[in-house]
């Protein structure tokens, strides 16, 4: 029972802080997190357990957001249509990309995202019926609940809350099966995995499809909650360097790194733009820049990995000084 | 064939050559020590950045840009491959695309931070105006940048495969620990490589800003153009980097001029793709 308790407590405490923190912008806030660590977990299924670095994420993220109000835009139908729209779309390309680049090295795979990305936020900044550079916005009165549209962050709140214990519960659910071992065997060496009779391009491309479906729903979910959405908040590469970002300071390949990672860099980012304004988004993504650096170069395991090596080294510790008339000790 | 047609293609040749000079530097770092540089393009954008600022400040022309940008991108170079490089090359593929592409993060905003995110641009007529050859009408500025990235381009393929410095890098990039016992020491040719690859971008990048307008961003499409080029060219190759920079610099004209300017990019973008579907190991490599 003691193995449940913190996990208990984090659950309880996640649940009850937009009750704790009550102003609009603490729960704009909690719901900002639980947004991005949506996205950031999505895309830890491909980048963190397969270990195929995507760059190009957000073409998934702009394609839900860009069905939800597409939908609503062209057909007047609620924002939700966009989830089941996104997914297919997204899921598409994703074997589009997939099929020949996750047959390379990793390298190919991170860059054909990232061409991938552009020439997708360029074609939808030319396209009309997209909204060209202007973007497509949603319901300014929402006609019933099923627009989605709230005035206060609390709905969004709970609405990501649920929809993270869903993405996490699959991902839970694939690290745990025969495809999250495969991954693991793949991101640590390829070559042995394939040796080993792992259908390893197979493998990485499911996961792939499934990740792009899941950061779809999250672009889905963003583009209700600010009413519209144009091809640099839909499609712009920025916000795939968020969920990467994000996924890997919490640690990457790990259940919660990310919800970690969102936590730690959303309120940094908030606050460091309520306090220097339009001027700190430079700022911001220079001590992102610098993040990922030093992330890379000391500790590419994350927050998480760190910290559970300090404990492991703390639990040899003591029972170490708790054996010492052991002097058989191995 | 109309004039226009043959200015179009002439200019693209020209402006491939700049490209082939910048990916050649990519091909280089990526055929060595099979790591991608994802700043590569924003090396280019810190090159055009110096040249505007010595020309902002000294009045001086690309006889001095150049030459100043290679320099302190070279120094770059060697910074970069010292404080990140060495460490991550033997880490795991995530630290490997992360720290460079967190380097490039951090170039690009700095830039963004310090000069803003306005368009700069050297005076038009800094190299000399507009000439006519047989109808065509050429700048001066794009003829000098194709014509110097031409040589440079050369020149490092002649240093690669004809001094013993290019011997001793390649005998590293083949089998490093074989190189180390042969008296070669791996981590000061790697060195070398990562100060010429980030060299070239300088010039390359000096090169383009008497042209073209200097913006924090630009290093984004200027590094997809050297993906493209790269995996069009193959891995490690600077002939086939220079081939595909100008096949490169030829469609872009073409379908600029032809499409429309907006799609240029995109012309590029599917073209790498469908190249990535059919022949990943790039025109001239060897399946």
């Amino acid at each position: 029972m003691r193995r449940l308790l913190w996990p208990s407590v984090a659950l309880a405490l996640v649940i009850a802080y937009p009750l704790l923190f009550s102003t609009p912008f603490q729960q704009r806030l909690g719901a900002l997190v639980l947004l991005y660590a949506i996205a950031a977990s999505a895309w830890n299924i491909v980048g963190g357990y397969a270990g195929q670095v995507s760059v190009g994420h957000v073409v998934f993220f702009g394609c839900g957001a860009y069905a939800a109000m597409g939908a609503y835009a062209h057909f007047a139908w609620s924002p939700l249509v966009g989830i089941p729209v996104g997914i297919v779309v997204s899921v598409a390309i994703a074997a589009v990309i997939g099929v020949p680049t996750l047959r390379l090295s990793g390298h190919y795979f991170s860059m054909a995202t990232i061409a991938v990305a552009e020439l997708v936020r360029l074609i939808v900044s030319n396209t009309d019926y997209l909204g060209a550079g202007v973007g497509l916005s949603g319901p300014t009165v929402p006609r019933n609940v099923f627009d989605l549209s709230f005035i206060s962050a609390l709905p969004y709140y709970y609405l990501f809350l649920t929809v993270l214990v869903v993405t996490l519960g699959i991902t839970w659910w694939m690290a745990d099966s025969r495809m999250g071992f495969y991954l693991r065997a793949i991101r640590d060496s390829e070559r042995a995995a394939r040796s080993l009779g792992a259908p390893a391009s197979r493998v990485k491309l499911y996961a792939f499809m499934l990740s792009a479906g899941l950061t779809s729903v999250a672009g889905t979910l963003y583009a209700t909650m600010f009413g519209f959405v144009d091809p640099d908040s839909g499609f712009g590469i920025l916000i795939s360097v968020k969920m990467l970002i994000m996924a890997a300071l919490g640690g990457a390949g790990l259940l919660f790194g990310p919800l970690v990672g969102a936590a730690i860099l959303v309120p940094l980012e908030e606050i460091s733009n309520n306090l220097l304004g339009g001027k700190g988004a430079g700022l911001t993504f220079v001590v992102y820049g610098a993040i990922i650096v030093l992330i890379a170069r000391f500790q590419p395991g994350g927050i998480l990995t760190l910290i559970k090596r300090v404990a492991d080294k703390r639990g040899r510790r003591s029972e170490n000084t708790g054996a010492t008339g052991a002097t058989h000790a191995p | 064939m109309s004039s226009i047609l043959v200015q179009v293609i002439v200019g693209g040749l020209l402006l491939g050559a700049v490209y082939a000079l910048f990916s050649s530097g990519l091909t280089l770092i990526w055929g060595m020590m099979n790591i991608v540089n994802f700043a590569h393009g924003d090396f280019v954008m810190l090159g055009m950045y110096v040249a505007y600022v010595v020309w902002a400040l000294f009045g001086a022309g690309p006889a001095i840009g150049v030459p100043v940008a290679a320099l302190l991108l070279a120094t770059l170079g060697i910074i970069v491959y010292f404080a990140l490089i060495r460490s991550i090359m033997k880490g795991p593929m995530l630290a490997q695309i992360l720290g460079t592409f967190g380097l490039a993060l951090l170039l690009r905003y700095s830039a963004f931070w310090w000069f803003g995110a306005n368009y700069l641009s050297l005076p038009e007529n800094i190299v000399g105006g507009t000439f006519d050859v047989y109808g065509i009408r050429i700048q001066a500025s794009r003829l000098l940048a194709g014509v110097v990235a031409l040589a440079v381009t050369g020149g490092l393929h002649i240093l690669l495969t004809r001094t013993t410095l290019g011997s001793k890098m390649l005998a590293v990039a083949e089998d490093s620990s074989a190189a180390q016992l042969m008296g070669i020491r791996p981590d000061s040719m790697q060195a070398i490589a990562w100060a010429i690859a980030a060299g070239v971008t300088g010039i390359a990048g000096a090169l383009i800003a008497t042209f073209f307008y200097v913006v924090p961003t630009v290093g984004e499409t200027l590094g997809i153009v050297a993906f493209v080029t790269v995996s069009l060219g193959g891995f490690g190759s600077v002939p086939g980097a220079l081939v595909a920079g100008l096949l490169i610099g030829v469609i872009e004209s073409l379908s600029a001029y032809w499409i429309g300017a907006v799609y240029k990019d995109i012309v590029v973008y599917s073209l790498f793709l469908c190249f990535l579907w059919f022949r990943p190991q790039g025109l001239m490599g060897k399946s």
